[in-house]
């Protein structure tokens, strides 16, 4: 192109994460399943070796799909395709980018491989997705460069708990941190280990500089709603659907629930006869617990 | 700016997308935006945006919200509407790449290319040269290329030659996201049109 074009810019990277907003973003094994999803009407797919509840069964150590596995699920739809690089894990992350996936998730699903560094991400064109649990750790991600930010939730428990303790840690920090003077500024970066420019940014516009999705433990239309109505900008859905009885329903009811999440009549009905919703776990049976990765 | 009507109301599609950043640059301009996800969110609009997002997951949502009967029928009325990205892709009469079950309005005579540019890592800013000779800056998040026009469409804007805004009657087409630039340049063309289609509007809405 003989115009002057710019790549990988911040505004490219969280542009597109503004695309995704009010939609649903589904985890997805092989390009059947991604078919599905796109049918349901997934905004874009995750596509992965294991649904976190599998690795949570399986145990031993989560890395970054197969290549060729990545590859196949990109020729099946026209969506948007990210995939899970482990945190720390730059070269996975490498790897994602030269696939040319349009997303990648730098994900506490996986099992680290830095114990005390995330990745660089400025340094890649990809855009990235990080979890976070609370504020500091939201704010720490965006300064390496995160794209967006979601709750980490509790992946692969069905259990939309420890989402929701995330949201409301994250949000409510956002709106305590409205009402600080300039001086208690100062102490809130310091609380949060989070950089000052990011907080003033915040006190200033009322929200993260970047969307904010709920991810980890939704298995219902209701759970994705909830989110929504939390103040979350959209949802990620996990093992929720292909570890349900019959995911193509559930997957398209998520996505109705999503974007009419404040309209309990059709959230009526869009929630009948599902079929059963994956089992799910309770947190005192959840004997490792992903979201204390990341750091 | 040209506003006819003291606070138009212009209706954004809200199904999924980007519908939010387009409130926004309403706001700014001092014109009422609706989000519009239900059939009673159209009644009385004077215009309408159809937002990036995913188009198959927009057309999925149409029907399921019955949006699609009464959205077709505003238009057919002339109803002003831009179509930014996905938007775009909903209102062309033909799409490459599309899915079969994929329909949209049709209410600009091109032909466009889905996700043509490439993958979010051959995602762009550019500026745009427009008509007039002034340019805007551009976001081409894996953005539709129009790669035909039919006799009745204007082109407003382009890159390297290629058509990127583009008009057609009351119909205004973007492959780019002039909602995260900070620049309201295509925001007011839509608004333009509106005293130029009050008749219409308002016959269509006293009939609702």
């Amino acid at each position: 192109m003989s115009s002057d074009v710019t790549t990988g810019s911040t505004p490219i990277k969280r542009g597109l994460a503004e695309m995704l907003r009010g939609g649903v973003i589904m985890d997805v094994v092989t390009p059947d399943q991604a078919r599905v999803a796109e049918d349901a009407g997934a905004c874009a797919v995750m596509a992965l070796e294991r649904v976190p509840a599998d690795i949570r069964r399986d145990g031993g150590v989560a890395r970054m799909s197969d290549p060729e596995m990545i590859e196949g699920i990109q020729a099946a739809v026209t969506i948007p395709v990210m995939a899970k690089a482990r945190i720390g894990h730059f070269v996975e992350a490498q790897i994602l980018q030269s696939l040319g996936v349009d997303f990648i998730d730098e994900s506490e699903v996986l099992t680290p491989a830095d114990e005390s560094h995330h990745i660089d991400k400025h340094s890649f064109t990809t855009p990235f997705v990080c979890g976070a649990t609370n504020l500091g750790e939201a704010l720490r991600r965006i300064s390496e460069g995160a794209a967006m930010i979601r709750s980490k939730g509790e992946a692969g428990t069905g259990n939309i708990v420890e989402a929701v303790r995330h949201l409301r840690s994250i949000l409510g920090d956002i709106r305590r941190i409205g009402q600080a003077d300039s001086a208690e500024i100062y102490d809130w970066a310091k609380r949060l280990q989070a950089p000052l420019p990011l907080v003033r940014e915040i006190a200033e516009s009322g929200r993260l500089p970047v969307p904010l999705f709920c991810a980890g433990g939704i298995a219902t239309p209701a759970d994705a709603a909830m989110a929504m109505q939390l103040g979350a900008e959209a949802v990620f859905v996990g093992s929720g659907i292909f570890k349900s009885d019959d995911p193509a329903p559930r997957a398209r009811a998520i996505v109705e629930a999503t974007t009419h999440f404040g309209d309990p009549s059709i959230l009526a009905k869009v929630s009948r006869a599902l079929g059963a919703p994956m089992t799910g776990i309770g947190m005192d049976a959840v004997t490792e617990r992903y979201s204390d990765r990341g750091w | 700016m040209g506003v006819a009507p003291p606070r138009p109301t212009v209706g954004v599609l809200a199904l999924q997308g980007a519908f939010s950043n387009h409130l926004s640059v309403l706001a700014e301009l001092g014109v009422v935006g609706r989000a519009v996800r239900r059939p009673d969110d159209l009644e009385g609009i004077d215009a309408l945006i159809l937002p990036g997002g995913e188009s198959t997951t927009m057309s999925m949502l149409l029907d399921s919200s019955e949006l699609r009967a009464p959205l077709t029928d505003l238009l057919d009325r002339d109803l002003p509407v831009l179509g930014t990205c996905a938007g775009l892709i909903l209102l062309s009469s033909r799409v490459d790449d599309g899915r079969d079950d994929q329909r949209g309005f049709g209410r600009l005579d091109l032909r466009t290319a889905r996700n043509a540019y490439g993958r979010q890592n051959e995602s762009f800013e550019s500026r745009v040269e427009l008509a007039d000779g002034r340019s805007i800056p551009g976001i081409f998040i894996r953005a539709p290329r129009i790669v035909e026009v039919g006799p009745e469409v204007e082109v407003l804007g382009a890159l390297d030659g290629v058509p990127v805004l583009i008009r057609q009657g009351n119909a205004i087409g973007c492959a780019f996201h002039p909602e995260l630039t900070g620049d309201a340049t295509v925001h007011r063309l839509l608004i333009d049109r509106i005293g130029r289609s009050l008749t219409t509007v308002s016959d269509a809405s006293q009939e609702d």
